[in-house]
């Protein structure tokens, strides 16, 4: 979560020396969504990420120097310079790459499980999406087919108050929460600005899933600490509202808890700064795509699949 | 006449037909308090009310669809695509409902869907596209784009009065970088070609950004030019473009979008029908490879038309 924040923060910075092409959106505040629920995940489990998970990444084992290459468009970002900065997913960590129709992934999710049904596999994907992609019919088919066929897959609703200026009040009348129950599976609410709360309500979807039980809906309540993206002011959130949420930071929360524990976070901190120096300081030495290449991996030569995501600090293992 | 760059226009003919025609509102995402995501629509809510600026949820298919109940009742809906690129979340009820019900029932559909279209701005995949052509091969759909901000305002005042779908494509490049006289008051401008610069020797045919990009490569080369500004892609003004390739007998045709099938394709195929005999030269196109629009600038500007690629080919073809 700390290198989540850490990275996003020196690349707004880079993003403002006009080093980071395109937009810029962040996480800031809703690190313990991804962070909490990618730790109940196994490696051999599938990932469908969205903009604001950068945790998720992290865990998966992705080296922050690729990820600053990434948001730089370099040639050795996860895309190669191919799609946009928080695009990204590596398939060698098991991660689709986020389509930016919302909630488009929610589809690529339900069909990963529907391969491991086929197969009979011990394995689970989850995806994320927000509040404002729970308004499409993409988001009813997925829920609906997931039911049907009692799919080992996990959505996971990050209802961060606002879909770009939209409030929840203006996005859906009935919390999508309850629509899980209509399609035949349980939807339940965890506070998404605590990590340990993500893992225990996502590990329990896992288990779920793996056992044959099909699909769980998990609200994520959390909230969007930043604009849409980098050039929102967000002036339509409330003051009052943002207040509240910064006291439930959830880095703060964590920290307090490690603290508490007698883990020195401050060396954390440190050696997760260290670390990001030297990784932009890498990015930065990353060089542009080569335009000869523009036109090569339309089409594939030979089958390309996802593999698994045993990163560093990846994978719970039941 | 004020100068207004191709944004406000685009704002300023919204504001003539919603003040003049009760019928007439938006529906779009994040278009009310936020002013949509390029403020074409900011305060547009305070003068008009949530009633006639009606911010959706989340949702093409429905923005289109219910746009096109609406306007079943007698309705002017403006629905605005935040992005081009999302009208593929509505695809279906523009393609099988939007273009077929006057067909199917004598029922008109006067709608107009606003699309931010188009690239240069490192927006990736899926910020970048150019999807008329998708359109342009589903019946019943009109297709304008505008490139100056004249244009926009009456190609925009046009669109919103046509009692059929019109597609209006605007391109978010030309939105603060292009700016014009613009005729107070309402107006309309035709569905029909508009000759941007008169020539002799050459024609290049182009729409949208890419006029520019035309305007440009062509001003300083030895031969006269003429560019040709579509403005219009459904209907499709067959005779401008025949007159102006019978006076030059050759031609360029730009296009931003990806080469397989684009408006240039529809156009070099009817200049092949219908006018093989006057040409002087193989008709020639410029356009964007067929890969994906990618983010990394370097790459982005090694497929988008630029103004070199576009210059060279008229040098070669005048030499031809
Ligand atoms: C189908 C579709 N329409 C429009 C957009 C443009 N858009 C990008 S993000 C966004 C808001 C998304 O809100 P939400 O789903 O709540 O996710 P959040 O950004 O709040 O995490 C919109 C409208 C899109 N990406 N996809």
């Amino acid at each position: 979560m700390l290198m989540m924040r850490g990275i996003e923060e020196r690349a707004m910075t880079l993003y403002r020396q006009g080093k980071v092409p395109g937009s810029f959106y962040d996480g800031f505040g809703q690190e313990a969504v991804s962070a909490g629920a990618t730790w109940a995940m196994a490696a051999q489990d599938r990932l469908c990420i969205l903009h604001r998970d950068l945790a998720a990444h992290i865990i998966r084992g992705v080296e922050p120097w690729r990820i600053f290459a990434q948001y730089m468009g370099r040639a050795d970002g996860i895309t190669r310079g191919r799609d946009g900065n928080v695009h990204f997913g590596d398939r060698t960590k098991g991660c689709v790459g986020m389509v930016s129709m919302l909630p488009d992934m929610m589809l690529i999710a339900t069909g990963m499980a529907m391969a491991f049904k086929l197969r009979g596999e011990e394995r689970c994907a989850i995806t994320w999406f927000g509040d404002g992609s729970t308004s499409r019919g993409d988001f009813h088919e997925a829920m609906n087919w997931a039911g049907v066929q009692k799919l080992p897959v996990i959505f996971i609703l990050e209802n961060n108050q606002y879909a770009y200026s939209t409030p929840l009040d203006q996005q859906f009348a009935v919390n999508p929460i309850e629509r899980a129950a209509a399609y035949g599976f349980p939807g339940v609410s965890a506070d998404g600005n605590d990590p340990e709360a993500m893992f225990e309500v996502v590990r329990a979807a896992r288990e779920r899933a793996i056992a044959g039980e099909g699909p769980t809906l998990v609200e994520a309540v959390t909230m969007r600490m930043h604009g849409h993206a980098a050039h929102d002011d967000m002036k339509y959130v409330p003051t009052a509202q943002v207040e509240e949420w910064r006291a439930k930071d959830p880095i703060d929360r964590q920290v307090r808890r490690l603290e508490a524990l007698g883990v020195d976070t401050q060396a954390v901190r440190d050696s997760v700064k260290a670390e990001i120096e030297a990784a932009v300081e890498r990015a930065l030495q990353s060089p542009q795509p080569d335009p000869e290449t523009v036109l090569d991996g339309l089409f594939a030569d030979e089958p390309a699949l996802l593999e698994d995501g045993n990163g560093p600090w990846s994978g719970f293992r039941s | 006449m004020p100068t207004m760059t191709y944004l406000q226009a685009i704002s300023d003919a919204m504001r003539e037909e919603m003040r003049a025609d009760e019928r007439v509102f938006l529906m779009g995402e994040d278009i009310g308090t936020f002013g949509g995501a390029f403020k074409v629509t900011d305060g547009f809510i305070d003068e008009f009310g949530p009633k006639r600026v009606m911010d959706t949820p989340l949702a093409e298919s429905a923005i289109i669809g219910c746009a096109i109940g609406s306007a079943v009742e007698g309705l002017r809906p403006i629905a605005e695509m935040q992005f081009s690129d999302f009208v593929s979340c509505g695809f279906d009820q523009l393609v099988n409902v939007a273009g077929k019900t006057y067909y199917r029932m004598g029922l008109s559909v006067n709608i107009t869907v606003r699309l931010p279209s188009g690239g240069g701005f490192s927006g990736g995949p899926y910020h970048s596209q150019n999807p008329e052509a998708w359109f342009m091969h589903a019946p019943g759909l009109k297709i304008v784009a505008p490139s100056t901000a004249e244009d926009a305002k009456g190609l925009l005042i046009s669109a919103v009065r046509d009692p059929n779908p019109v597609l209006f494509m605007e391109h978010k490049h030309l939105y603060r970088r292009v700016k014009g006289d613009v005729p107070t008051g309402s107006y309309e401008t035709p569905f029909t070609a508009r000759i941007a610069r008169e020539g002799t020797d050459l024609t290049v045919i182009a729409y949208g950004a890419m006029v520019h990009t035309a305007l440009e490569a062509t001003a300083d080369l030895d031969g006269s030019v003429e560019v040709l500004d579509l403005r219009s892609l459904v209907p499709l003004d067959e005779e401008a473009i025949l007159k102006s390739v019978r006076k030059t007998s050759k031609v360029v045709i730009v296009d931003e979008a990806n080469q397989m099938c684009a408006a240039g394709a529809q156009v070099a195929a009817i200049i092949a029908e219908r006018a093989f005999e006057d040409l002087d030269g193989p008709v020639v196109r410029v356009a964007t490879p067929d890969v994906p629009i990618p983010f990394s600038p370097t790459l982005e500007q090694s497929v988008l038309p630029q103004v070199d690629d576009v210059r060279e080919a008229c040098r070669e073809l005048l030499e031809y």
